[in-house]
């Protein structure tokens, strides 16, 4: 049982990781990444839940393993999707990131009284001129 | 005795203090391409844990979808869309709020685990019970196939509704054209030879896992990961050319799965009374045929996916001249 807490306990510290991290991921690739670490973060916990469970002869309770088992297929075809979406805004605005004004506001670190310079002029150098 | 206990128990350890600590590099790391290669590396340790939670079915799925797919599907995308701002200061009041709202959050779910009931509710009996029914001995595969083969059914539909909204993002005057995600422009020759010697022995493993599925850790889903993991590195080789969007067999491939798993389904109600119900006496044959086509229309789906969006370069600049997508681009000093 001391295992089964202990995997618990990861299983939450996964899922503060990846809520952190998709609130102030600096661009729509880390924040997807943060969202994948989340996700194995609640299926870890439900796994514990499925440890718990073992009887009848089984290392676990079958039930929320086969449940974990769907989850991960879906959690690729939500993942697949964002991928896609993320990709064509770049192909089509040249833009990393779906946050206009936030996390990616590029100026020097050193001189932080310096003025803002348009969040999107870096960006912009990658985009392909027709 | 003892020390074996706690050999496992110091496994245990390494591989949560791994996994956690995997975890918050993944979230802190500056690099992005640093995160996305680490991602992968943090799936397979993820699948350690698995193991040492008894759940071999889910290691071999985490191992498959969740660090190799994904990780290979976050590479594409870390090529294809434009790098990060050199230098970002943190906003400290955001961070800070953030990290709170997530320490919160995190503790929340630990007390949660700490205060699990006990003894744990538990279903393996009742699935033990009537495992003999469906003639199957893994019981996660029984639960996949039989007890809530509903979920399944509808899973590998999501499936085939991922490709289709992943396809809709290909703009029209790119749809008759290849995916262009995979196909390095130069691949090494180690490389290539790699993608000669390996899909023959994976494609043998992949039929194993799927066969020994109704019995040990293993099935459809591992194997049809497996063979989707193979079809890409043939693709990126350069070996095979993945299909354009409007080829009518591999779209047929992907919906057969799901297509014959629902007719078997209905067929169920006249045969067997219900709903995905198995006539008796042919529930291993339904489930292995059930097994053997959702094992290539998961293999085509996630393949499919994985070969990415043809290069919209033509569809851009069309776009461009209509001056409908995309913020105005004035030039700034």
């Amino acid at each position: 049982m001391i295992q089964a807490t202990l995997y618990g306990l990861v299983g939450a510290v996964l899922v503060g990781f990846g809520l952190y991290g998709l609130i102030v991921g600096a661009s729509a690739l880390r924040k997807l990444i943060a969202f994948n670490v989340l996700g194995s973060g609640v299926f870890l916990t439900f796994g514990v839940i499925a440890r718990r469970g073992a009887g009848a002869g089984f290392s676990g309770d079958p039930v929320p393993q086969a449940l974990v088992i769907t989850g991960l297929v879906v959690a690729f075809a939500a993942t697949a999707l964002a991928v896609g979406l993320m990709v064509r805004l770049a192909e089509v605005s040249g833009r990393g990131d779906v946050d206009d004004e936030g996390t990616a506001a590029a100026k020097p670190s050193a001189a932080p009284a310096a003025p803002d310079l348009p969040s999107s002029a870096d960006r912009q150098v990658a985009r392909p001129q027709p | 005795m003892n020390a074996a206990i706690d050999l496992g128990l110091f496994a245990d350890l390494v591989i949560a203090v791994s996994v956690a600590g995997l975890a918050l590099w993944l979230v802190l790391t500056r690099e992005r391409f640093r995160a996305v290669v680490g991602f992968m590396v943090y799936g397979l340790f993820v699948a350690l844990a698995w193991m040492r939670l008894g759940a071999p079915d889910v290691a071999l799925t985490e191992a498959a979808i969740g660090g190799g797919l994904v990780g290979l599907l976050l590479l594409g995308a870390s090529a294809r869309v434009p790098p990060e701002p050199a230098a970002t200061t943190r906003r400290w009041p955001l961070h800070l709020t953030a990290a709170l709202l997530s320490a919160v959050v995190a503790a929340g779910l630990a007390a949660a685990v700490l205060a699990l009931p006990e003894p744990a509710p538990s279903l393996a009996g009742t699935v033990a019970d009537a495992l003999p029914a469906t003639k199957v001995d893994n019981p996660v595969t029984a639960v996949l196939m039989a007890f809530r083969a509903v979920d399944t059914l509808f899973e590998t539909v999501v499936l085939v509704l991922a490709l289709i909204a992943f396809w809709s993002l290909v703009p029209d005057r790119a749809w008759r054209e290849r995916p262009a995600w995979l196909p390095s422009p130069r691949p090494a020759p180690a490389l290539v030879l790699l993608a000669r010697l390996l899909p023959p022995l994976g494609v043998l493993v992949a039929v194993h896992l799927f066969w020994i599925g109704t019995s040990q850790p293993g099935g459809k889903f591992q194997a049809g990961a497996l063979l989707a993991a193979l079809w890409a590195l043939t693709m990126i080789a350069g070996l095979t050319r993945p299909p354009a969007a409007d080829r009518r067999l591999p779209r047929l491939l992907a919906v057969i799965g799901p297509a014959v798993f629902f007719a078997i389904g209905l067929a169920g109600i006249w045969l067997a009374g219900d709903f995905l119900a198995y006539p008796t006496g042919l529930e291993k044959p339904l489930i292995l045929v059930i097994e053997a086509v959702l094992m290539i229309s998961v293999a085509v789906a996630l393949g499919l996916i994985l070969a990415g969006l043809p290069p919209a370069a033509a569809a851009l600049s069309t776009q461009d001249h209509q001056g409908g997508a995309g913020a105005p681009r004035e030039p700034r000093s």
